[in-house]
């Protein structure tokens, strides 16, 4: 997916973009809303993050423009403001959702996948490993041609393996994937839902292999 | 970081400053400064100037003269040490005359290093809540304000709440000065609502990017420090950002909650369609534990007189305390029923529930309950639902599903 995103602020600019990059989005960053016209003069984004106090202006008339114009990218407003205060809602304006500062990476990627869900009507978002195919947006998994439903970590764990088949991945860096920082649990956690991510890719030939002291990978048998 | 602080001290002396009659009033708001020295030892000047002459502060601190509505910094050299100063000017028009107030506050330039700004970091945070709870009550005690006026005369008080024109109501000679006097008032009550409302805005766009940085950095350093110590101490960041912004935000909310429950204005909304948006709004935030929100079927005209923003505020506290107080992997359900006289919005979670809590004390102002372990928030979820319920005539009811879990409904009569 490729992302815009409208922040002046350049330090959290730099974590968004690091952050969403790690999940796989290809993003660009614009300081503002001339910037921001550029890059979408020049290219097709799928989704937008818009600040709404922004240098050269106020990012609600940004977002009201958009509207405007028909432009159907879908947008997220990144707003600091306190909610009820706003007297104006932004999705009134047309905005799709919106999240207020500072907010939890967790919740914006999930806030991200929602949007994108309901707003995505054709481009299909598909991995394929073997014979199972993951669909990012519907949250499916289908396993030799059967559809296989998952929750949203199930979909979040399936999502780390599915984007690089063969890597080994270690317990702790699928902790931070899999949960926000202030839940307390134990790496025997991820086992819990490795076991039910194994489960649902049953009947397939692809697997989850535990790669002893090290983590796990994906692999498809030939 | 240190200009932010200075920016926004700045900002908020500047919109201290009024046209008085004839003359400029200023009432320093010392929250502002109170915030700098929050952050180090280092020491703080201000200088508050009219057409270059001083009105109060320190004489000696040099100022130069901004452009309108931007802020100019600048590190210089004073009274033997290094400053870093922010200045901004605004025009003001005295008795038709424009005057350029020039606001410049400095502070010594921080001493410390990085890591010592990072600790005081902690008590800045502090600062800033109490200088949100500060703006907050400030603004609150300006709706208060119109109450006197609602005895005062009875035409004022039949009107809505935004309508601030003046009495033009035939008046008996005598008591054409108590009506210049009111209308007078008014506008002065008009200018101060909307700084207020402004001012909010203002302050949480200030509080709270900066604490979005500070998120956002840790959470990534989060992930590349390998350390147990390390990865404690920035949960333990994280945890006191997520803490202070909670707050502010309830605050706020508190606040404007506070503020449109005295001045009531009613529309006529479809309860069923607030319900599902605010679910739908929700629903990721239980996505990331695994909760699903359901919603039951719904009274297809629920139409019902009352303050959509109120109401949704209300119901997304409910909600956000179902989904934090459930554990992972649970469902959430949410109802709206209708009788002859009252709707129900309910919430049922799958959690602990409130068997050994008492309900009655919950929707106490930062009142909290013994479950809530390291679960970050405020105490203040309940007291605004409670008082939407009240603003509506309605009630908050808290009880334990027959089951497993809680139970908590707004009943609003129609
Ligand atoms: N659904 C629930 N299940 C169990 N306990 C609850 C539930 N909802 C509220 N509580 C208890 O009631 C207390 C008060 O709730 P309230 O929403 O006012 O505050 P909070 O959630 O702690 O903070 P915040 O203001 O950030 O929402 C909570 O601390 C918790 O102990
Ligand atoms: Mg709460």
């Amino acid at each position: 997916m490729r992302f815009l995103l409208v922040e002046d602020n350049p330090e959290l600019s730099a974590s968004v973009v690091d952050r969403l990059s790690l999940d796989g989005h290809a993003v660009d960053a614009a300081r503002d809303l001339s910037a921001a016209e550029d890059y979408l003069a020049s290219t097709d984004y799928d989704l937008i993050l818009l600040d709404i106090m922004l240098p050269d202006g106020d990012g609600r008339d940004f977002l009201t423009r958009h509207r405007r114009d028909n432009r159907r990218t879908p947008v997220i407003v990144v707003t600091a403001r306190s909610e009820i205060s706003d007297r104006v809602g932004v999705l009134d304006l047309g905005a799709d959702d919106y999240i207020t500062k500072p907010f939890d990476f967790s919740e914006l990627q999930a806030r991200c996948r929602a949007v994108l869900r309901r707003h995505d009507g054709n481009a299909r978002n598909e991995k394929q490993v073997g014979d199972a195919s993951l669909d990012l947006l519907a949250g499916t998994l289908s396993v030799a041609g059967i559809p296989k439903p998952l929750r949203n970590r199930e979909l979040r764990l399936a999502e780390v393996f599915f984007a690089a088949p063969e890597r080994i991945f270690s317990k702790s860096h699928l902790m931070d994937r899999l949960f926000s920082y202030d839940e307390d649990v134990s790496e025997n956690a991820i086992e819990v839902y490795v076991g039910r991510l194994r489960k649902k890719l049953e009947g397939g030939n692809v697997q989850i292999e535990t790669v002893r002291g090290l983590g796990y990978r994906l692999v498809a048998e030939v | 970081m240190q200009d932010n602080i200075l920016a926004a001290s700045t900002t908020s002396i500047a919109e201290a400053v009024r046209a008085e009659r004839n003359t400029l009033g200023l009432e320093l708001p010392y929250a502002a400064l109170s915030m700098l020295g929050a952050i180090s030892d280092d020491r703080v000047f201000y200088r508050v100037a009219q057409n270059g002459l001083t009105l109060t502060g320190y004489d000696d601190l040099p100022i130069d003269v901004s452009d309108e509505a931007e802020i100019l910094f600048k590190t210089e050299a004073f009274r033997s040490a290094v400053i870093r100063s922010a200045t901004l000017t605004r025009k003001i028009s005295v008795d038709g005359r424009l005057n350029d107030v020039t606001v410049t506050v400095a502070q010594t330039r921080e001493g410390l290093g990085e890591i010592s700004a990072r600790i005081s970091l902690i008590a800045l945070l502090v600062g800033l809540g109490f200088f949100v709870l500060a703006v907050s009550l400030s603004a609150f005690a300006t709706g208060r304000t119109l109450r006197p006026l609602d005895v005062l005369a009875n035409a004022v008080s039949r009107r809505g709440p935004s309508d601030l024109r003046p009495v033009k109501a035939e008046a008996p000679t005598e008591i054409v000065p108590l009506v210049t006097a009111l209308n007078r008032f008014i506008e002065r009550l008009e200018t101060s609502l909307t700084r207020s409302e402004d001012f909010i805005a203002e302050a949480a766009h200030r509080v709270r990017t900066p604490l979005a940085t500070v998120r956002a950095q840790a959470e990534i350093a989060l992930r590349r420090v390998e350390r147990p110590e390390n990865k404690t101490a920035l949960r333990q960041m994280i945890r006191a950002v997520d803490e202070s912004s909670r707050s502010a935000g309830q605050l706020l909310d508190h606040a404007m909650v506070t503020f449109r429950a005295d001045h009531m204005e009613f529309d006529t909304v479809d309860l069923s369609a607030l319900v599902a948006d605010t679910v739908e709004r929700l629903a990721p935030l239980g996505d990331l534990k695994d909760i699903s929100l359901r919603l039951g079927t719904m009274p297809s005209n629920a139409m019902l007189k009352c303050d959509p923003i109120l109401i949704q505020n209300a119901l997304r506290n409910i909600i956000d305390n179902a989904i934090k107080y459930s554990p992972g992997d649970s469902d959430i359900d949410i109802a709206l029923t209708a009788d002859d006289a009252h709707y129900t919005i309910t919430v049922r979670d799958e959690g602990i529930g409130f068997s050994d809590m008492k309900t009655s004390e919950l929707a106490r102002r930062f009142s909290r309950g013994p479950n809530v372990g390291e679960i970050v928030g405020s105490g203040l979820g309940l007291t605004i639902c409670k008082e939407v319920a009240i603003a509506h005539g309605g009630t908050l009811e808290m009880k334990d599903n027959p089951g497993r879990g809680g139970c908590v409904s707004l009943v609003l009569p129609h």
